[in-house]
């Protein structure tokens, strides 16, 4: 068994008399890519808020690189990065100021150097000198991994990285996200709503629904459990379980 | 198997100090100011019209009052002190809530930023905004009417520095109400200080106040300020016992200042708040 990087013991959070992540224990090891799979309000977004510290847990622990999160949270965010739809970059900024203030914030050595670095591999160095609030979906995209990437994480934690791309682009992210994990053996968390995706990138899979764990193995093993052709058979299945809930009350969480 | 967690990164290279991170944020808001002129006017636009307007007052009251012949500028000095108070409380709450506005304080405390840190940036903005402000109504103050706030001398320094302290530590507990009960509350950044308007005596001595309010008016450290500073206008005396009265009651309203943004900010953590914030 590998370094466990991520290790979640009975973690709980409620939001008053709602329940967003229900005793939920898992843990990635390193090197993974694991994606967390679910409707809207299985707990999946506050699942990576809890990982980051954003939010704290009701109850349970978890460890990050071995370490409690709650006592070293700072160091490890360090080592960590995120990206997502719900949290933006400053829009007034250009991409290579917001990209100057981070990796500033990381304690990258070598400004500079990283942005030129990124600027290549995500290709952005054409619009560095833009406003971020005047870039379309897909170079915004880029410029979030950019941020996610600007201290090069050994975790990254991504929420919906292709939401509302265009297939071209969502593939460029795919293929870059590929290229990342076999470069640095980082460990990648993903949300997300696209099976293929989840397919194509993910070694493990978390089916979550209110919060709670309700399947966890390859894509491979959850199609044969399941007896299905692909993921979204299985996310069918499973959303229309008994007791699965309505999207209504998804929403409402 | 975990690694060691040391002040030194993975790749060898010492963690990021504090001072850096602290210097991120503020580069964070410079880069803003920079790129946004009508930011700078605004700065200086309020400041500066105060003080045209309380010049002309001064000008007018000059031929009709005998007391105010004593001591010209104190009206003035009222205007550009007050404003120091004023734009350091909103500096410091504006940048907090740009970070919401843009919804960025996800990205920032999912980094090693800790949350005395951005309080330190936002002490730091905050000075440089005011002095940006104050910096304009002093100049005009000078060239419309032969007034220059620097005739306090050495005083100008410790008033300068009060009243500075005290708008963080009220910006503090604006940002940190702001971060609780969302940007519905952000009208309270405008309004809030003004209610110490009255009760810091900043045109009027203390004790033309009524008993009752004089005893609350004391709680205030701008109220020594500006009782210090008409007496070194009028008398030409430094009142040192005002002075420190101020520097205490500053101690406590910086602590108390600290500990509410920080327990609202445990409470954000707690409901789930610092990503989901914004417009």
């Amino acid at each position: 068994m590998g370094e466990r990087v991520v290790e979640a013991e009975q973690l709980t959070k409620r939001f008053g008399p709602i329940v967003a992540v229900d005793s939920l224990s898992f843990t990635i090891e390193a090197g993974h890519t694991v994606a967390l799979l679910g409707g809207n309000g299985a707990g999946k977004t506050t699942t990576m808020a809890l990982l980051l510290g954003l939010v704290l847990p009701t109850s349970g622990a978890i460890r990050v690189f071995g370490h409690a999160l709650d006592r070293h949270r700072y160091r490890l965010l360090a080592r960590m990065n995120f990206s997502s739809p719900y949290v933006d970059l400053p829009h007034r900024l250009t991409v290579a100021e917001n990209l100057t203030v981070y990796a500033r914030l990381y304690g990258v050595a070598d400004v500079k150097r990283r942005i030129r670095i990124l600027s290549d591999e995500l290709d952005i160095a054409a619009f560095l000198k833009r406003p971020t609030g005047k870039l379309s979906a897909g170079q915004r995209t880029r410029v979030a991994l950019a941020k996610a990437m600007i201290n090069e994480p050994e975790l990254l934690l991504l929420d919906e990285p292709t939401a509302s791309l265009d297939p071209e682009t969502a593939d460029w992210v795919r293929r870059y996200l590929e290229s990342y994990r076999a470069r640095t053996g980082a460990t990648i968390l993903l949300a997300s709503h696209n099976m293929t995706e989840v397919e194509r990138l993910c070694d493990d899979v978390i089916m979550l629904r209110a919060g709670r764990m309700v399947a966890r193995g390859s894509p491979d093993d959850l199609l044969r459990r399941y007896g299905r052709a692909t993921l979204e058979e299985v996310f069918l299945d499973i959303a229309r379980e008994p007791g699965a809930g309505t999207p209504d009350r998804a929403a409402a969480q | 198997m975990s690694r060691p967690i040391s002040r030194v990164a993975q790749d060898g290279r010492p963690e990021a100090w504090p001072p850096r991170r602290i210097g991120a944020i503020v580069l964070r808001h410079l880069y803003l100011l920079r790129g946004s002129w009508p930011r700078i006017l605004e700065l200086t636009y309020w400041p500066t019209v105060q003080m045209i307007l309380w010049g002309l007052v001064t000008m007018y009251l000059l031929t009709n009052s005998a007391w105010l012949v004593q001591a010209s500028g104190v009206l003035l000095a009222g205007v550009i002190l007050w404003d120091v108070l004023f734009r350091s409380q909103l500096g410091l709450s504006l940048v907090f809530m740009e970070e919401m506005w843009s919804r960025n304080l996800g990205h920032l405390f999912a980094s090693p930023l800790r949350p005395w840190e951005l309080i330190c940036a936002l002490m730091v903005i905050s000075l440089i905004r005011t002095l940006i402000g104050a910096f304009g109504a002093t100049v005009f103050a000078i060239l419309l009417y032969h007034f220059s706030i620097f005739e306090l001398g050495l005083p100008l320094i410790a008033f300068f520095i009060n009243l500075i302290v005290m708008g963080w530590s009220i910006g503090l507990v604006v940002s940190g109400i702001i971060l609780r009960f969302g940007l519905g509350a952000e009208s309270l950044a405008w309004f809030l200080i003004f209610a110490f308007a009255p009760l810091s005596c900043i045109y009027y001595p203390l004790d033309i106040l009524p008993d009752w309010l004089e005893y609350i008016a004391v709680l205030l450290p701008s109220t020594h300020v500006f009782e210090g500073m008409r007496s070194v206008l009028m008398d030409d005396i430094f009142r040192t016992d005002l002075l420190i009265r101020a520097m205490l009651l500053n101690v406590v309203y910086l602590t108390v200042g600290i500990a509410v943004f920080l327990g609202l900010f445990r409470v954000a953590r707690h409901r789930g708040l610092l990503h989901q914030v914004g417009e």
